[in-house]
């Protein structure tokens, strides 16, 4: 298929932007003064383009912000009639401020110092005489989007989008942003967009009054111009907002916002929040103190343990992402058999994703439930009709497992029974066609068993997903014996394709995730057992950082889930894994499976479990219990080599399980605590609990565990 | 230049029956639904296929030339070549027409063909009267003249007119299309009750074949977006009896006329793809035909009595290729109308029509019934008018599949007065 190729090579940014006096055959000169910018002049008014140097995207290091300090010193020298300013990139305005520049500064002070040279530069830029336009394609984040404020017009090309991520980061804006946002459009959704992170897209920028205008690439130049002599008519504050400036009313809004951001992220845990709302309060009616306190307030975020960990959880998602082999052969066609919770939810998501993706199961009503799920995972994501309509034209439903043949990859996700895979590989594999991939969801059964009666094992791959589909970012990559480079580079390939993260690990019985969290689960079944509240258990895990107790987290799993699980990880393993209680398999034979069938531990109402707080507490070593069998299980991971690196491994337990982001990761956690602090204390408990605490010898070796600074 | 032809595949949607309101899917959805299945069971990439050629008739302000839309919608590539045709009920036939002439003369070597009507979503259109009312509002300069133009309006322009009802009423001579099935009853002196019989019979016929399964591979599942879904024709009524059809009123011409909705073909909507390819075609991609296309006719005749046009073009057909009515072994006559269908019958063996009508001069003969339309048709299971002509050319390759016969004509009149016919050969 060459879908799109014609066009898409006529659209190559560079045959379609708007560079004003470097189009083409212009007489301007452009200045060659600046290594990451670029100034030419033409009829008196000044683009000055942002090229970062030996970088595919824009950011705003040190460098390139001193720069621009010389670049408005050489425009005072002759004024010209307006500026317009816009990225050369093809990605985007800028991504935002250079996070690698930040990444090991503990110094509050050289923050401060730093930020203060920064603000005055583009305080200038903000107080030049002159009109100035900020043209902005693609990602306009963070300190781009701050750059971008300075300017009195912003014009946005279709397909562009804006926000302030920092808070992702444990930050709020550092260069002007909080205060320039809060008095550009209205100071709630100001404060909504930094609290959240999430962008506007262009059209919703215009709407916000963030942009003055959507203009197509084609119209910019005419569009500047325009503003330059005045004749776009700039964003102008409301009543409402003017009310809002009030100190009383933002006492109010301040109050209501903490109580909302503490919902999502707990103040003792994230700090961001609470700083931006503090700041917004104390300064909202006075732009130039809010830009002053800014600067202390962003210089204690970027230095706390919480901003550290995020940005750590910011480069392991980087680090990833650069897994997933842009080289290897797309997948185009996915073919998908089994349509139950997974592969109902996989075939949707692919097909969202833009690839073309059939769907069978022996049922075809659980065909129709997975084409029904899609449609909705569309309403949420807004797509437009056309947009919903291309998703779901892509999801091909197919009752007679026809998509077999022609499919890029096929994937199986049926029933966790080993005969039932097989007799699944049995008719497809001879229909599948030449160099297509067969990969299992399984994620209990050791692949090996499973390649061994494959004609083809070297292009079987275990793709396990996490539920739910959409929202789990980790997809586990599963090597085993046979399986070939190419079929690994290509699954990786196909991960990247789908905007999903991959942590590839050796098949050994619960790979990486499920083994990590089995003993976190079972060791919160063994303190029910001894009495304990389960929401006290609960409670414990939450205030750790989980996004959910373990006892709960059983609930939603399925409790016969639990019990296979953990009795496969018991059979293969070697290490001590306990019995499940007795009154537990009763539970499972009773049908009590957790929220799926409305009772487990918990009953279970419109998707949520019904806890009314006892007030009972739970033991003192109630936290140790439940998380130093999960880090245990991490480093025999390590140690057993299921998964090459300790960042990956935190990344996987972060994206894959929700492990508390602040703390940077498992493996990252046990470092702070410090590993013999870790062993000391399983040492411990495997005497008073038993012999499930057994420290793995790798608390030992700690420095055969490599982990990024 | 005469390379063989080859029907390799085909699917069809079930036939909807229209409900008085607009059904789920628009003519292009219901190609799409139509088209994913067969090409997902191809062993072959969508993209292979030289040009896509789409029959439809009532085509949709947003979908114009459905073909293209319906071709990028399913993947087929940006550079896949697509047209619609439309020549009223022959629409999906001249599509495999339009195919098969492009790979004989070796100017395509794949082609997908098909029909495809949603009827249930036929636009309401405004009176030309309340179009010009609109025109004259908008064009008022003065606050004053505007509001004299809002005085005239007329509660009457609210009412719309149904393109669908006008569609099927002949713009030369003025008759309904049940209208002319009315005059071709009593020229050939078809009683309602034979009429009747003849619709209980393709009710009957295609429950049967429902039941065996024999439809199985041409009927696809289909699901709306709403995550409704739909895998058998749902206007066949099993249980329905000539006495049950007796109590219906005439339509067309009431109170003395003689065709009913009871023995009329359904108002449904419906989509239908045929795959065609070259002999190079069929070897390179290890293909299997299901037939072989050895003949196609087109042919007409005064739209008073546009039923009876299939007889010429079959009988001209038949003509060059040397055949009698009785050496095919199966037909397909699309039943527009029971009364129709029978007048066919009844002309082939009628010397005055034939010699006035055709070229052959005198009587074929009779053609016998139990090797026409074996698995029913239009009355049983509807008329999606741009998708029947498509669906009686592939159902006629896969039934003479399922016997094992050497020869089958398909055939179906057109509103208009016209007509097309098509001869298959087993392969």
């Amino acid at each position: 298929m060459m879908t799109g190729q014609i066009l898409q090579s006529l659209q190559n940014k560079k045959r379609e932007m708007e560079t004003g006096p470097l189009n083409g055959t212009g007489t301007a000169k452009a200045s060659k003064a600046f290594s990451h910018w670029t100034l030419a002049r033409q009829d008196d008014v000044a683009w000055l383009f942002l090229d970062k140097a030996d970088s595919s995207a824009n950011t705003l290091s040190q460098a390139v912000i001193q720069e621009l300090g010389a670049v408005l010193e050489q425009l005072d020298q002759t004024p010209p009639k307006g500026l317009i300013i816009r990225s050369l990139k093809a990605n985007g305005f800028c991504m935002g401020a250079d996070i690698h520049e930040f990444a090991d500064i503990e110094n509050e002070a050289i923050v401060r110092d730093r930020l203060t040279e920064a603000h005055q530069i583009v305080d200038r830029l903000a107080a030049l005489p002159y009109p100035t336009v900020a043209v902005i394609h693609g990602q306009c984040l963070g300190g781009g989007l701050e750059l971008a404020l300075c300017c009195k017009y912003r014009l946005a090309a279709p397909g562009a989008k804006m926000g302030f991520p920092e808070v992702q980061l444990g930050l709020h804006p550092g260069l002007g942003g909080t205060a320039r946002l809060t008095h550009l459009i209205d100071p709630m959704q100001a404060m909504t967009m930094m609290l959240t992170g999430k962008t506007l897209d262009a059209g919703r920028a215009k709407s916000a009054g963030l942009v003055d205008d959507v203009v197509e690439e084609r119209h910019i130049a005419a569009a500047a111009q325009a503003a330059i002599k005045g004749r776009v008519e700039a964003n102008d504050t409301s009543f409402k907002e003017r009310v809002l400036t009030s100190t009383i009313a933002r006492k109010f809004e301040a109050r209501q916002m903490r109580s909302k951001a503490a919902e999502k992220a707990p103040p003792e845990h994230y700090p961001a929040p609470g700083a931006l709302i503090d700041l917004w309060e104390n300064y909202g009616n006075d732009a130039e103190a809010m830009r002053q306190k800014e600067i202390a307030s962003f210089a204690t975020l970027l230095t706390s343990p919480a901003s550290k960990n995020l940005v750590r959880v910011f480069f392991l998602r980087e680090e990833m992402k650069s897994l997933t082999r842009k080289d290897a052969d797309k997948i185009r066609h996915v073919h998908v058999i089994g349509a139950g919770a997974m592969g109902g939810d996989i075939a949707g998501w692919c097909a969202f994703k833009g690839l073309k993706a059939s769907l069978y199961d022996m049922e075809g009503e659980a065909i129709v439930k997975a084409v029904r799920d899609a449609r909705k995972l569309c309403q949420k994501k807004h797509l437009s009709d056309r947009e919903e309509r291309a998703v779901m034209d892509r999801l091909i439903p197919d009752f007679a497992n026809d998509g077999v043949r022609q499919a890029d990859l096929v994937i199986e996700a049926v029933p966790e029974k080993a005969d039932i895979k097989l007799k699944v590989y049995q008719d497809a594999e001879p229909r599948m066609k030449a160099g297509a991939l067969l990969a299992t969801n399984t994620s209990s059964i050791p692949l090996d068993e499973l390649a061994g009666s494959l004609k083809r094992p070297e292009r079987f791959v275990g793709l396990h997903f996490f539920n739910p589909v959409a929202k789990m970012q980790l997809v586990e990559i599963v090597k085993h014996e046979g399986v070939s480079e190419e079929t690994l580079d290509r699954a990786h390939r196909f991960v990247g394709q789908i905007d999903r993260l991959p942590a590839p690990v050796r098949s050994s019985p619960g790979f990486l995730v499920n083994r990590a969290l089995m003993p976190y689960l079972l060791e919160a079944v063994l303190m029910v057992d001894e009495g304990v509240d389960p929401k006290a258990i609960d409670k414990v895990a939450e205030d750790f950082g989980m996004p959910m107790g373990p006892v709960e987290l059983a609930d939603q799993v399925g409790l016969d889930i639990c019990l296979s699980v953990g009795e496969m990880l018991g059979e293969k393993l070697d290490v001590p894994i306990p019995e499940f209680p007795g009154w537990f398999r009763e539970k499972v034979d009773d049908g009590k499976l957790g929220k799926k069938t409305g009772e487990g531990f918990y009953k279970w109402k419109d998707g949520e479990a019904q806890k009314k707080s006892s007030g009972s507490k739970a033991p003192d070593d109630t936290l140790d219990r439940l998380i130093l069998p999960m880090l245990n299980a991490c480093m025999t991971c390590l140690t057993d080599e299921v998964i090459d690196s300790a960042d990956v491994l935190d990344g996987a337990m972060i994206f894959g399980t929700g492990f508390a982001p602040f703390r940077g990761g498992p493996m990252h956690y046990a470092r702070s605590r410090g590993y013999d602090n870790i062993r000391t204390r399983l040492q411990t408990l495997k005497e008073t609990a038993g012999p499930r605490f057994q420290p793995d010898d790798g608390w030992h070796a700690s420095s055969t565990v490599q982990e990024r600074p | 230049m005469s390379n063989p032809v080859y029907v390799i595949d085909g699917a069809r949607t079930p036939f909807l029956k229209a409900h008085g309101r607009p059904g789920p899917f628009s003519p292009v959805d219901l190609a799409v639904q139509c088209g994913r299945p067969l090409l997902l069971r191809q062993n072959f990439s969508p993209d292979l296929f030289d040009q896509v050629i789409l029959g439809c008739v009532n085509v949709l302000p947003d979908e114009m030339n459905p073909a293209r839309i319906a071709a990028l919608r399913l993947g087929m590539g940006d550079d896949m070549k697509a047209f619609t045709v439309q020549i009223n009920c022959g629409s999906g036939m001249q599509s495999i027409d339009t195919a098969y002439r492009y790979i004989q003369d070796g100017s395509a070597d794949l082609i997908l063909a098909g029909g495809t009507e949603a009827l249930s979503q036929a636009p309401m259109v405004l009176k030309p009267e309340a179009v010009e009312w609109f025109a004259s509002l908008r064009q008022q300069s003065s606050p004053a003249a505007y509001v004299k133009q809002l005085r005239e309006f007329d509660s009457a322009f609210l009412i719309p007119e149904i393109s669908l009802k006008s569609g099927l009423t002949d713009p030369i001579v003025g008759l309904s299309m049940g209208q002319t099935a009315e005059v071709v009853a009593q020229l050939f002196n078809i009683t309602r009750e034979q009429a009747d019989e003849y619709a209980v019979r393709s009710h009957h016929r295609l429950a049967k074949a429902q039941d065996e399964g024999w439809l199985d591979d041409e009927v696809v599942t289909i699901i709306s977006r709403d995550g409704e879904c739909f895998d058998r024709d749902d206007g066949v009524r099993p249980d329905t009896t000539v006495e049950q059809l007796a109590s219906l009123k005439p339509v067309f011409e009431p109170p003395y006329g003689q065709v009913t909705a009871g023995n009329s073909s359904q108002v449904t909507d419906g989509a239908c793809w045929t795959i065609l390819a070259s002999e190079k075609m069929v070897e390179k991609l290890k293909l299997t035909p299901k037939a072989q296309i050895v003949d196609s006719q087109w042919s007409a005749l005064d739209p008073k009595i546009m039923g009876l046009a299939p007889v010429i073009a079959v009988t001209e057909m038949l003509k060059r290729q040397n055949r009698q009515l009785q050496d095919i072994d199966l037909w397909e006559l699309n039943e527009a109308f029971a009364a129709q269908v029978l007048g066919c019958l009844r002309a082939w063996d009628d010397d005055a029509f034939m010699q006035a009508a055709t070229t052959q001069g005198s009587s074929l003969g009779r053609i016998d019934e139990s090797r026409l339309n074996i698995d029913g048709g239009a009355v049983s299971l509807g008329h999606p008018v741009g998708a029947s002509g498509n669906r009686i050319v592939l159902h006629l390759a896969n039934a003479m599949q399922r016997k094992q016969v050497k020869q089958g004509v398909a055939s179906e009149c057109i509103g208009g007065g016209q007509s097309g016919a098509m001869l298959l050969q087993a392969v």
